[in-house]
């Protein structure tokens, strides 16, 4: 009776194995194409691994800005995430534990613009990019980022748990707001300050879709965009496009793994509790 | 009786006291919190809020780059004979349809084979599960792309065939939505390992021990208890579905023949190649309210879930 479960159990693990390993070969097919020079790349049959590794599409990647794309990624990434924490815990911290007049209303205002999606607001956005003169400037993919609701929601949901005893006694040991934000509350959200952090460094460092209305100019391209126009310029050029193609999803892999805990925190602390 | 009325007036004057003092706390109260919201807000109002508004406004304008003249609802009139618009739709719910169950169903398995196992296999399969969506669409697609190609990609190779998958009108799309498949499954089975970690293990293990299957063990125990996680699935992926663009750009610019077109590839076509911003925001809003309201559905189910 209790075999044909053990028989289910290793068939499914034998399935599940195969299938991960089917996620995987795709960035195995990255990575190992980075090495291969163009003739080698579009060889039938493949070369399964590089059987002389060349740095030459990295090299030929170069010639391009793509140093310059890669630190554009990584500072709209760095600015949009310090922006959001602060602005987010800021206003998560007052929506959860303060009761001021007009609370309810703000608050489903913030959570009706993020049931819409982000993407629809694109055109008028680019419009008033143009009108501010933001466009084609990195402001112009920060900014929206950080007036975004989803932190600030992430944020009331975890300071709903801070005990309102502690920051009473704060308030009656003559401890004004701002000191008892910066000295009680952030330590005690540092979880939440790193589930959002990791989250929003991610979603802009990957936000294909802002970048590519909002940057047009080759030097201010970052790493996903400048990706993009080289397939779309050299076609075929694999090599060269997968080496692309590891400087943008390399660097974002090793901080996911780094802060996976964190991450996976993120995703089920705005979910479920919600 | 003097003495009552003193009290009572003393009791009076305090009750005023306290209520201004009230009022006082309360202003100073709603002054803080403003004060702590207001740099989110300037971004938030700056940024999402006003371009709703000129989304909406603009809708019914005929806004091109030379002219900006109101046409009241012309412009949502016209999507609806629009037959590439119509063709639009049309692939997008195809999309929707295929993957929301696809991508429900795949991840709650494999977040049932998963769950049980130790910290570290479970990691594996969490991350690798989650590496398309971290790495972003564009690496992904590049490199699909190739294994498509038609002269040197691995797919044809492998599998004898001589197909250029991608432009070809019945194949493109299932293309398309298998690539989505891989960038879509990683929140659900990280959602899905969580919320059967959280099932009662006594509820189960004694239903085991009464002699259920363990197929009636999920279907009458764990599938109720994961309801609201199953259900944030289902609308964060139907979001995402009816959202596709990035893949649609990069592969196949909705070709060939619009076999491929989606709802936000349109729009942006219409947008940033035909300059037509307020036809394109007519499909915005339109895209925003069928969203807005699968997003309503959840945030009410989940509400009823929590009381």
């Amino acid at each position: 009776m209790k075999k044909e479960p053990e028989v289910y159990k290793v068939i499914s693990n034998v399935i599940l194995f195969a299938i991960a390993l089917l996620f995987i070969f795709p960035f195995y097919w990255i990575i190992s194409g980075s090495f291969k020079l163009q003739k080698v790349a579009i060889q039938l049959p493949p070369e399964w691994f590089p059987k002389s590794p060349t740095w030459a599409n990295y090299t030929e990647l170069f010639l391009n800005p793509a140093a310059r794309w890669f630190f554009n990624s990584v500072w709209i990434s760095l600015a949009s995430m310090v922006l959001v924490l602060l602005t987010a815990s800021m206003a998560g911290y007052v929506l959860a534990k303060k009761r001021f007049t007009g609370r309810k209303i703000i608050f489903s205002i913030l959570i009706m613009a993020m049931a819409l999606p982000k993407q629809t607001v694109l055109v008028p956005l680019v419009r008033l990019m143009n009108t501010l003169k933001l466009y084609d400037s990195l402001s112009a993919v920060i900014f929206p980022a950080v007036g975004w609701p989803f932190g600030v929601f992430l944020m009331k949901q975890f300071c709903e748990t801070l005990p309102t005893e502690i920051l009473e006694a704060a308030r009656i040991d003559g401890a004004n707001e701002g000191k008892t934000f910066v000295q009680i509350v952030c330590p005690i959200i540092k979880p939440a300050f790193g589930a959002l952090a990791i989250f929003t460094f991610i979603s802009t460092w990957n936000d294909y879709f802002l970048q590519l209305v909002m940057l047009s100019s080759r030097e201010n391209f970052t790493i996903s965009l400048g990706i993009a126009t080289l397939q779309a310029e050299m076609a075929t050029n694999y090599g060269v496009l997968m080496a692309g193609a590891t400087l943008g999803a390399l660097p974002i892999v090793l901080i996911f793994l780094c802060f996976q805990k964190y991450f996976t925190n993120g995703i089920t602390m705005g979910a479920v509790k919600g | 009786m003097a003495k009552n009325q003193y009290l009572a007036q003393a009791t009076a004057e305090e009750i005023a006291v306290q209520k201004a003092h009230s009022h006082e706390i309360q202003k100073q109260q709603d002054r803080v919190s403003y004060l702590f919201l207001l740099p989110m807000f300037v971004f938030f109002i700056g940024f999402v809020l006003v371009p709703m508004g000129m989304g909406i406004v603009t809708s019914l304008f005929n806004y091109t780059m030379s002219d900006f003249s109101f046409v009241g609802l012309k412009n949502y009139v016209e999507m609806f004979k629009d037959p590439v618009f119509l063709r639009s739709v049309r692939n997008t719910l195809v999309i929707v349809v295929t993957s929301v169950p696809l991508v429900t169903f795949f991840s709650l398995w494999v977040a049932s084979v998963v769950f049980k196992q130790n910290y570290k296999s479970t990691s594996f399969y969490r991350g690798v599960f989650y590496l398309p969506v971290v790495t972003g669409t564009v690496p992904v697609v590049v490199v699909w792309k190739w294994i498509f190609d038609k002269y040197s990609g691995i797919l044809n190779y492998l599998l004898g065939t001589n197909k250029s998958w991608l432009g070809d009108t019945h194949t493109a799309i299932w293309c398309i939505l298998a690539i989505l498949f891989t960038t879509s499954v990683g929140q659900p089975i990280v959602l899905y390992i969580s919320a059967l970690g959280n099932v009662d293990q006594s509820i189960t293990e004694a239903a085991e021990v009464d002699g259920a299957s363990p197929l009636r063990t999920f279907w009458q125990i764990k599938w109720p208890s994961i309801m609201p996680t199953t259900l944030y699935v289902v609308v964060i992926t139907t979001i995402n579905s009816f959202q596709c663009f990035a893949l649609i750009q990069l592969l196949t610019s909705g070709g060939p023949v619009y076999s491929t077109s989606t709802v936000m590839y349109y729009l942006y076509q219409n947008a940033f190649t035909l300059y037509r911003y307020g036809y394109a925001n007519a499909m915005g809003v339109f895209l925003a309210i069928v969203i807005g309201l699968f997003s309503a559905l959840q945030f009410k189910t989940m509400k009823t879930d929590a009381s």
